[in-house]
């Protein structure tokens, strides 16, 4: 332990198998990165579900897609996106070692997502009013297979969600810490790599948004058959 | 361990010796503990999957199903594959010696994150007691695949919680393999540049690559099917407009890459055996760690070749079977490499030398009848037959099981500071040699004339066929139980090893004692030279002339 050398600025906040803070702040971001890429992968299986059944059963799709309400999830495409910008200043604050700050865009950035998460169960809850959640009692008349397109929508906005509800429980935890004054100029890793998460779910809205609710929007549902 | 322990007072404190409490082994952070806490429950899940195989045996002995009920034998059957596939071969080489050694072989102190490394082992535990306490209850019967829709509608065994197990168990080895990624990218030690790291760790970084692009894919297959089991979602249902046989691609999409996931670290092992036992640099060095991380991207493309008789259409078949044929070349480059090497080598008999043989030409046979297997004609005579059993035992008994046996022997000295009985370790090797071929080499006959897969009963003509098949395990079983016998003996009175008792090249044999010490190494190593530097002055003249 002795004969290696620290050449950090902060010397106790690099852990025993590091060489210098840098190699450490390298290896949380590389490791940030590839447990990204296991999420795509991850979201990818039900991607994959959504393009091979929208290619099997189009005009339920279409017709399905047509219930969604459009304003309210274009509502909450908005507030994500603000969430990405409060979020992405966090980390800005945090490189600079404001603490007050890094404090206010999290908590925005909380409130903005808990918001994500309140229009969504308006959405879910008229859902359920319609009869559209897959299962036993499930409804839609006049439309075979529309079924398929409800278990996809809940299972990945569900777990979209899911991981907002995780997103927002791990920033309390950073909220303590920036409170306590922890993240300076030298050291604000945390929080940059859950900006990377934040960002990341973010972007997985911004392409369920148009695949659930946009697409084959023009068609008129249950005769738009002209693929 | 009193005699561990009573050399203490002389000796500097080592891995092992610097904590004796249980506290200090279950909050432990540091790469080797984990390593042997991982080798003691793979060895258990081992033990697990060896009996259940062994029941499976005892049933076929009799063309009557005259032990289990049908039921029952799905179940064992069932259980067998998913222990010895999710907890023992896909942890087993990685998550035991690749743990210990990585950060040895690269020159580090540790892993570029000891806790998520812990974590990992604990929900490796979590996932194990999940999937056995579904075994306690009453077992699971659809086949280590979980194929729909038996599987989500039909099957009424425990399917959800060996599921569960199973989902919850992959993490465990996302986690390693991202652990592996950022190690070998961040914490080589000055001088280590990509081409002079062992083959080992070039196989270890091409099996994590595989192990976080594909995992994540079981793991939303898995939360599919328990959609539709639990909550009657249906993804897969064809009542409700689902296609099972997109379960087939999602499932086969992880567990073809998986395959190499459970080969490619015993191909690194391979290569570290070969050169230090014939005392050679590996023939083609850069070609062979190329070869790995090839294998590791076309084996992502070859999942279909599964639903070669699953309504896959003739022209994905065609594609599928000229990639699965692609993928055999880095394999084969492995192979011949490694034939290359022992060429003029200063090949030794040694225990571990003889599980390099063995797993030479077992694996050859193994990677040579899945060509005939990925040829579509062959395959729909073939598919699901004891071809298949067989095939797929050549390439994972006969090469992950015997190169993990391999690399225990070498690096057991490494590991616990002992050395094992020799002459013993020669003679179980042989007899797991043997043993194998004796089981499994009569299966290849048995599928070839037509003996189904995963069925309790036969006709009487395949009697002979399978009762060589019992026999041989039987064997297999001892050479099994041996090592398991004399290592755990040599823990306590095995001659204590030096530091570098094979005069091995690498790292961890040079700069680091037997046992390491906790942080491994006094001072960060340099590394002057490339990997195997065996015979300088050969080499050199080569430079001259």
């Amino acid at each position: 332990m002795s004969t290696h050398s620290v050449t950090a600025a902060n010397p106790a906040a690099v852990l025993h198998h590091f060489d210098t803070a840098e190699q450490q702040r390298d290896a949380a971001t590389l490791g940030m990165w590839l447990f990204l890429i296991t999420e795509v992968m991850f979201f990818g299986g039900f991607f994959t579900a959504y393009i091979c059944y929208r290619h099997y059963y189009y005009d339920a799709f279409v017709a399905a897609s047509h219930t969604l309400n459009i304003p309210l999830g274009a509502f909450n495409t908005a507030v994500l996106i603000c969430s990405s910008l409060t979020m992405a200043m966090a980390v800005h604050s945090a490189q600079l070692g404001q603490r007050k700050k890094i404090v206010t865009y999290l908590l925005l950035t909380m409130l903005l997502g808990a918001t994500f998460l309140g229009v969504k169960t308006i959405e879910y809850a008229d859902k359920f009013e319609h009869h559209h959640v897959p299962g036993p009692n499930f409804s839609f008349p006049g439309v075979e297979n529309a079924q398929l397109f409800f278990s996809l929508y809940f299972g990945m906005t569900g777990l979209h969600a899911a991981h907002m509800v995780v997103g927002i429980g791990v920033m309390i935890p950073l909220l303590l810490a920036a409170m306590k004054g922890k993240y300076t100029s030298d050291y604000y890793t945390p929080v940059e790599n859950f900006g990377l998460y934040w960002h990341f779910v973010d972007i997985i809205w911004i392409f369920l948004f148009p695949l659930l609710y946009l697409l084959g929007g023009h068609l008129t549902p249950g005769g738009g058959a002209q693929h | 361990m009193s005699t561990v322990s009573s050399t203490i007072p002389e000796a500097k404190p080592n891995y092992l010796t610097s904590d004796f409490s249980i506290k200090s082994w279950l909050l432990t952070t540091d790469h080797k503990r984990i390593g042997i806490l991982y080798l003691i429950s793979i060895s258990l899940m081992f033990l697990l999957g060896g009996i259940l195989a062994g029941l499976i045996r005892l049933e076929l002995l009799t063309p009557n199903g005259d032990v289990f009920q049908p039921e029952n034998y799905n179940k064992i059957f069932t259980m067998h594959g998913v222990v010895m596939i999710f907890f023992f071969l896909i942890p087993s080489i990685p998550a035991t010696l690749g743990n210990f050694l990585i950060p040895l072989m690269i020159g580090a102190r540790d892993l570029a994150f000891p806790r998520i490394n812990l974590l990992s082992w604990y929900i490796y535990l979590v996932g194990g007691i999940l999937t056995l306490s579904a075994m306690a209850l009453g077992g699971v019967d659809t086949g280590w695949t979980f194929y729909t829709p038996y599987s989500s509608t039909y099957s009424n065994t425990y399917v959800m919680l060996t599921a569960l197990g199973v989902f919850v168990s992959g993490f465990s080895s996302i986690l390693t393999g991202l652990n592996f990624i950022v190690t070998i990218h961040r914490m080589r030690a000055p001088g280590l540049t990509w081409f002079r790291l062992p083959l080992f760790v070039w196989a270890h970084y091409a099996t994590s690559l595989i192990m976080i692009l594909a995992t994540p894919v079981v793991a939303v297959t898995i939360l599919l099917v328990a959609l539709e089991r639990g909550l009657r979602i249906g993804f897969f249902d064809p009542a409700l407009g689902g296609d099972p046989v997109l379960f087939q691609h999602l499932f086969w999409f992880y567990s073809h890459p998986a395959v190499y996931i459970m080969i490619l670290p015993g191909m690194g092992v391979q290569s570290e055996l070969i050169a230090a036992m014939s005392r050679k640099k590996i023939f083609g060095y850069e070609v062979v760690a190329i070869s790995s991380v090839a294998i590791a991207v076309i084996g992502f493309l070859v999942w279909g070749h599964h639903m070669f008789v699953a309504s896959q259409s003739w022209y994905a078949g065609l594609v599928f079977s000229f990639l699965s044929f692609l993928v055999a070349v880095p394999s084969a480059i492995k192979v011949f490499n490694w034939t290359a090497t022992l060429f003029r080598g200063s090949n030794a008999f040694l225990t571990p030398m003889l599980y390099a043989y063995g797993f030479i030409g077992l694996f050859t046979v193994g990677g040579l009848t899945g060509l005939f297997l990925s040829s579509m004609g062959l395959d729909v005579h073939m598919h699901d037959t004891y071809f298949v059993v067989a095939h797929f035992h050549y390439v994972m008994v006969g090469g992950a099981i015997m190169a993990f046996l391999g690399g225990l022997h070498f690096w057991w000295p490494k590991m616990t500071g002992r050395m094992y009985y020799e002459p013993l370790a020669r003679l179980s090797a042989v007899l797991v040699f043997i043993g194998f071929n004796l089981t499994f080499f009569p299966q290849f006959i048995l599928g070839y004339l037509g003996m189904p897969r995963r069925y309790h009963a036969y006709p009487e003509e395949f009697q002979v066929l399978n009762v060589l098949s019992t026999a041989g395990a039987t064997v297999l079983a001892i050479g099994y139980l041996f090592p398991a016998t004399y290592l755990i003996y040599s823990l306590f009175k095995g001659e204590k090893a030096p530091a570098n008792p094979w005069n091995a090249k690498g790292l961890e044999w040079e700069q680091a004692p037997s046992p390491p010490p906790t942080f491994n190494f006094d001072h960060t190593p340099e590394v002057h030279e490339p990997a195997y530097a065996y015979a300088p002055e050969k080499e050199k003249e080569v430079v001259h002339a």
